[in-house]
């Protein structure tokens, strides 16, 4: 399959703090990677950077093989690539059904709309005209998953998708993954969770400190190369 | 008798003062910026409206038709060339800039128009008058009022029911997550400062017929505005026509009191309101 994203010699700076060092990384289409790694490893960042939040030498991400480092948010949302941010971010003076027409305002051809958002999480469509701030915490996040995916995005980026929600609830989320990852949707999972995370990608990288210690298929690693990945123990 | 004209003469005020503060209140609104320059804005469009109507004859009120377009773009073409360059964390480039603008303005209007005051003829308008319940109330007063209304209803209807109002919104809660939906925020900004000043056009026509007005008159028509926002609520639509109101029956209600006491009644009445309520009477409910 041909490659959609690939980063090569990825840095990103807060200031005069560096946060990721010199990261190569690469996604196929239809392909499910996750990054996982602890608190300050650089996920966010590197999911920022993908996103367009974060401006980047152009070369240093690509689109199916277009510079994409420099462009705006909005522009590399134009081209297929949605995030889920951490801690949901909904609008909170739009209600449910708005911050989930905003998100399709795109207009890209696609499977998803208003009615197969409500088909993959039902309670949405009751709650359609709540503020979005009278959800609770998993409702909001399926809001946000649900804004993501009117886009169309060729691309999905889930930051933290499990943070501080009701295991009953990050299981919900969970089972909806495949039929949202179908369709030949490429996705970048961002989880602090290793299990969840490995369950439903095939391959794995380890961020620590800035820097790639780990890729691996999702389905052959093992748990000490994790522990060193992670931790940097043996 | 007098109290109750007082008091509708005031209401009848407050809808230009609502006119004043609508565009101070969407821009604020949508990007967090204090527009200092709105005031000179509003004369810049008395003084369009004015060389509109010598230039072709026509009534102040259809020059509106070229004028609206003509500030529409002008403050498109602000916003993205010079105020979205200054916005950011910090608060003080857009006051500074937006001050400097109201600086170069007046002079402007000084070289183009000189100092002398002018003024708008609307004929037969400006003193027609109707017969309601023993009060004569002008029929230009009570049309600006309906226009208040009208234009607020409108902005309303744009804000609340229309993809344009939800980009606005979105973008006023978070400008980095509305970037990621595909809003260009540089361009939403630009939007929001057009449909301003083709309010701020309504109301320096409105305030060109009603009364004269000089290079210097923006000041004031500032500090209406910003009070006017402020009794109202921060964001809230309806609650600047209702700051305007108040604004404007406070002024005719100290004016009936003694005549010197009319603008500082509406100060007083901004500060009281800003006393016990430093939100305003009706702030935006969110998040």
């Amino acid at each position: 399959m041909p490659e959609i994203l690939t980063l090569q010699r990825l840095n990103a700076h807060y200031g005069d703090f560096q946060a990721l060092y010199g990261v190569d990384m690469s996604l196929e289409q239809g392909e499910v990677l996750a990054i996982i790694g602890a608190n300050g490893a650089g996920k966010t960042t590197l999911l920022r950077s993908v996103s367009g939040l974060m401006s980047n030498g152009a070369d240093q991400v690509r689109y199916r093989g277009q510079p994409i480092g420099a462009l705006r948010a909005d522009q590399i949302a134009a081209l297929g690539i949605a995030l889920v941010p951490e801690g949901r971010q909904l609008f909170p003076s739009l209600s449910v059904e708005e911050n989930l027409l905003i998100g399709g305002r795109l207009k890209r051809t696609g499977p998803w709309n208003l009615n197969t958002v409500f088909e993959l999480f039902p309670v949405l469509k009751e709650r359609r005209a709540f503020p979005s701030t009278a959800l609770s915490g998993g409702q909001q996040q399926m809001v946000a998953i649900g804004r993501a995916l009117m886009s169309n995005p060729d691309l999905i980026l889930l930051d933290e998708i499990s943070l501080g929600l009701a295991p009953v609830i990050i299981k919900t989320i969970y089972d909806a993954l495949p039929d949202i990852v179908g369709e030949g949707m490429s996705a970048v999972i961002v989880e602090q969770d290793i299990s969840k995370a490995l369950s439903v990608s095939d391959r794995v990288y380890c961020l620590m400190e800035g820097r790639v210690t780990l890729e691996s298929s999702s389905k052959d690693i093992s748990r000490e190369a994790i522990s060193h990945a992670y931790f940097g123990i043996d | 008798m007098d109290w109750v004209n007082a008091l509708v003469q005031g209401t009848l005020l407050g809808g230009l003062y609502a006119l004043f503060a609508a565009g101070l209140s969407l821009i604020f609104g949508v990007m967090r910026l204090v527009n200092i320059a709105h005031g000179e804005l509003i004369v810049l469009g008395a003084y369009l409206g004015l060389t509109v109507v010598m230039a072709t004859g026509l009534h102040p009120l259809l020059a509106l038709l070229l004028v609206m377009p003509a500030m529409g773009a002008f403050g498109y073409v602000l916003q993205r060339g010079i105020l979205n360059q200054t916005l950011g964390d910090d608060i003080l480039p857009p006051l500074l800039v937006t001050f400097g603008l109201s600086v170069i303005l007046q002079n402007l209007f000084l070289e183009g128009y000189t100092a002398d005051p002018q003024k708008m003829d609307a004929g037969a308008l400006e003193v027609a008058s109707v017969a309601v319940g023993g009060l004569s109330l002008g029929v230009l007063p009570l049309l600006t009022f309906g226009i208040a209304v009208a234009v607020i209803a409108v902005l309303q209807f744009i804000f609340y029911r229309t993809p344009l109002g939800r980009a606005f919104r979105a973008v006023s809660d978070n400008q980095d997550i509305a970037q990621l939906m595909g809003l260009n925020k540089r361009h939403i900004f630009g939007l929001a400062m057009a449909l301003a000043l083709v309010v701020t056009a309504i109301a320096g026509i409105l305030l060109g017929i009603r009364t004269s007005f000089d290079p210097t008159a923006g000041g004031a028509r500032l500090i209406y505005g910003f009070e006017a926002v402020i009794i109202g609520g921060l964001g809230n639509l309806w609650g600047t026509l209702a700051g305007g109101v108040i604004l404007g029956v406070a002024q005719t209600v100290g004016a009936k009191i003694d005549p010197g006491w009319q603008l500082l009644a509406g100060h007083i009445a901004f500060l009281v309101v800003l006393a016990v309520r430093p939100n305003g009477l009706f702030p935006r409910v969110s998040g």
